[in-house]
């Protein structure tokens, strides 16, 4: 699967980094707008008494007998003090001419009647400037004055750094806070999803029962799909498994009136060779039968191996079953089934377990003679279940059990008997999915199979 | 012994019903369900064979509707292989199951294992001579003694009692008895044959040799 690095991020992880820039973003952005207010607040305040600082001078301004009279108030002085520790600049002028006050400080261009600000630089320092004009009578003339105030910067800056700095901790407290509040909300706003996605995973391969529609209405859909697929994929098993049936039934009702027909003809025939050519037929429809069911069973127990059912197997009941189902079959032989059962109990498929079983015991009753025993055991020790089956047949000859479980590999005795060569293969698949294994040997003589499903207990 | 049959398939019933007839039974065939009710509410029955797919619903639906009232033993006949399958049979109320084409030496022994385990024998004796043979429970009884017979020698002397009087060839025996099995040779009838006459000695019945042609069986 392939896909870019943000599809392959979790939606939690998503979330949480979106959630902390927007977060991020709205905190700079308010830290910027409180430190300007902060900025512009203070630089008002010192407009301001700048402002009254050079208003309350020009208040000052006399004409006496032909000249224009200054006395600069202590008061105009200390309000600019209250503010901060600035220096303070002055300069009076009447017309072009310095009355009083620093000579070089040139103040903006004044308007009459009005209060000019500017921002300047002064003496290596940007400096607040005020200009204002009066204009006074002398001599029954009327002469302008301007008066010009100016205030370094450098207390203003300082309040406004100061509340820029505390705006800037309480922003990052902010997003701290709201990164953390983001990751719990997404988790658990996630936790429904995850909780699904648990109880599907621990779901057995053949459980397609539909979701439970609880959750978030935004999982809904989710679930209503989900739903829906398994509707679809349950349907469509029926109609597969129906199908299979359906396609068995008329496979084998036929042959079923083939070797029906063939059997009571064999006993009605009385020359040789057509009694020969019936027994073919018979032999052909049950190998062609047998071949049938070994490759279905093969199908399934591959199937059911890829996801497992892991139930308590009760081994010697599960044994006890197998051999009932089978005895029968052994009786035909006059072959005796001895049961020598001790507790077991292992962990997997019943279904699968038992085909394996029964594919082992099938073995040992078709290949041993007549009237001889087969003795099937659970034994359970060393972190092993055992189940064996042993007979007093021709046993495996020089075939080692890896050539024996091969697919549609059959042994050298196995003329005559009918079989696909896939009983060893099930049974061998069967177990080593279950982390289990088949364990064949014989007698040093080669009298006897014996032949072992080998489990992990619990 | 007396089998209802539960086919649809005409043909594969009518080979059913010669071939079980040839070993002596009686069986009643019917194509459906519902046919299948009506035998069974106007006679009695030792055994059922049923087939899972009928025109009129499945075999083993009508078994676990059926099965408090139908003590008749029933032998599921399907189609499939797979255990599940086979296991779903028996948890519906099946005795058994054979799986479809059977060999009828296999389903004799399952019908016989069957009532067996039902412990239902006795209308199906046989009386030979001074002694009762019994093929369902494989005892000869003579007198106070019962003698226990091998499956083989059960389906031997059941042969033989079947058809008294006839000569029967070692080639037919083998057929009836062993069917597909390749390892049995015509000498193994000599030998069950041996012990069957052992085992008859004194019950007042013989199995003679007919030279060149087989066996018979006298009363
Ligand atoms: N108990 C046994 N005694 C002697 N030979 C055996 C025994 N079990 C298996 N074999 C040999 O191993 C071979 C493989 O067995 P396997 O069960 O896989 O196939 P099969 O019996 O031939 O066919 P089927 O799929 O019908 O069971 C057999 O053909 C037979 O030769
Ligand atoms: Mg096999």
């Amino acid at each position: 699967m392939s896909g870019g690095p943000e599809e392959r991020w979790s939606i939690a992880r998503r979330l949480t980094l979106f959630l902390a820039a927007m977060v991020a973003i709205l905190a700079l952005v308010s830290w910027g707008m409180v430190t300007s207010f902060a900025r512009e607040a203070a630089g008002r305040t010192q407009d301001n008494i700048l402002a009254a600082s050079a208003t309350s001078i020009a208040e000052t301004l006399r004409s006496e007998s032909g000249e224009v009279r200054l006395e600069l108030p202590y008061s105009a002085f200390s309000m600019l003090g209250a503010l901060s520790e600035d220096r303070v600049f002055y300069r009076v002028a009447v017309g072009d001419e310095v009355l009083t006050g620093h000579a070089d400080l040139e103040g903006p261009d004044v308007v009459p009647g009005e209060v000019v600000f500017a921002t300047l630089p002064y003496r290596g320092a940007v400096v607040r400037a005020v200009s204002l004009q009066r204009t006074i009578l002398s001599d029954g003339a009327a002469v302008p004055v301007t008066v010009t105030l100016a205030q370094t910067r450098e207390g203003v800056q300082a309040i406004a750094a100061g509340l820029s700095r505390q705006a800037a901790v309480l922003s990052v407290l902010v997003f701290v806070l709201a990164v953390g509040i983001a990751a719990f909300a997404v988790r658990a706003s996630l936790r429904p999803l995850n909780t699904m996605a648990q109880h599907l995973a621990t779901r057995g391969p053949s459980d397609l029962r539909p979701l439970r529609r609880q959750g978030p209405p935004e999982l809904m859909p989710l679930v209503k799909a989900l739903n829906r697929l398994m509707e679809r994929l349950g349907g469509s098993l029926r109609r597969s498994e129906d199908f299979i049936a359906e396609a068995a039934h008329r496979v084998r009702t036929p042959l079923a009136v083939v070797r029906t027909q063939a059997e009571i003809a064999l006993h009605s025939v009385e020359e040789e060779g057509q009694k020969q050519t019936l027994r073919r037929v018979i032999r052909a429809v049950d190998e062609s039968s047998r071949s049938a069911s070994q490759l279905l069973d093969h199908a399934m127990v591959s199937f059911r191996a890829d996801d497992l059912t892991r139930e308590r197997l009760d081994l010697p009941a599960l044994a006890g079953n197998v051999a009932e189902a089978l005895r029968p079959t052994a009786q035909m032989k006059d072959i005796d089934i001895a049961l020598d059962l001790d507790p077991a109990t292992a962990l997997g498929d019943e279904i699968l377990i038992q085909n394996a079983l029964r594919n082992v015991l099938d073995n040992a009753i078709k290949y041993s003679p007549a009237e001889t025993k087969v003795t099937l055991s659970v034994r359970n020790g060393g972190g092993e279940a055992r189940v064996t089956v042993v007979d007093e047949g021709p046993g495996f000859g020089t075939a080692s059990a890896g050539e024996l479980t091969e697919r549609f590999r059959r042994g050298a005795r196995a003329e005559g008997v009918v079989g696909s060569g896939l009983g060893l293969t099930i049974a061998e698949e069967a177990l080593r999915a279950h982390g289990g294994r088949l364990d064949l040997s014989g007698d040093e003589d080669g009298r006897g199979a014996c032949v072992s499903l080998i489990l992990p207990a619990v | 012994m007396r089998f209802l049959l539960v086919e649809d398939n005409h043909e594969l019933a009518e080979g059913v019903v010669q071939r079980l007839g040839l070993d002596g039974h009686a069986v009643d065939h019917a194509a459906t369900l519902g046919d299948a009710e009506d035998c069974l509410a106007v006679a009695d029955y030792d055994l059922i064979l049923l087939d899972v797919m009928l025109p009129d619903g499945d075999g083993r639906d009508f078994l676990s509707r059926h099965r408090d009232r139908i003590e008749t033993p029933v032998i599921v006949l399907t189609a499939r292989s797979q255990i599940s399958d086979r296991v779903g049979a028996l948890d519906q109320g099946a005795d058994d199951y054979i799986t479809k084409p059977f060999d009828f030496s296999e389903l004799e022994a399952r019908c016989r294992a069957v009532l067996r385990r039902r412990g239902g024998t006795a209308k199906n004796e046989i009386t030979l001579g001074q002694a009762v043979f019994d093929p369902t429970a494989g005892t000869l009884r003579h007198g106070e003694e019962v003698l226990d017979l091998r499956n083989r020698e059960i389906r031997l002397l059941e042969v033989f009692a079947r058809n008294p009087g006839q000569i029967l060839s070692k080639g037919q025996l083998l057929d009836r008895l062993f069917s597909m099995d390749a390892d049995v040779t015509e000498n193994a009838i000599e030998v069950y044959v041996g012990r069957l006459r052992k085992k008859l000695d004194g019950v007042g019945v013989r199995i003679e040799t007919v030279r060149g042609l087989g066996y018979r069986m006298d009363t």
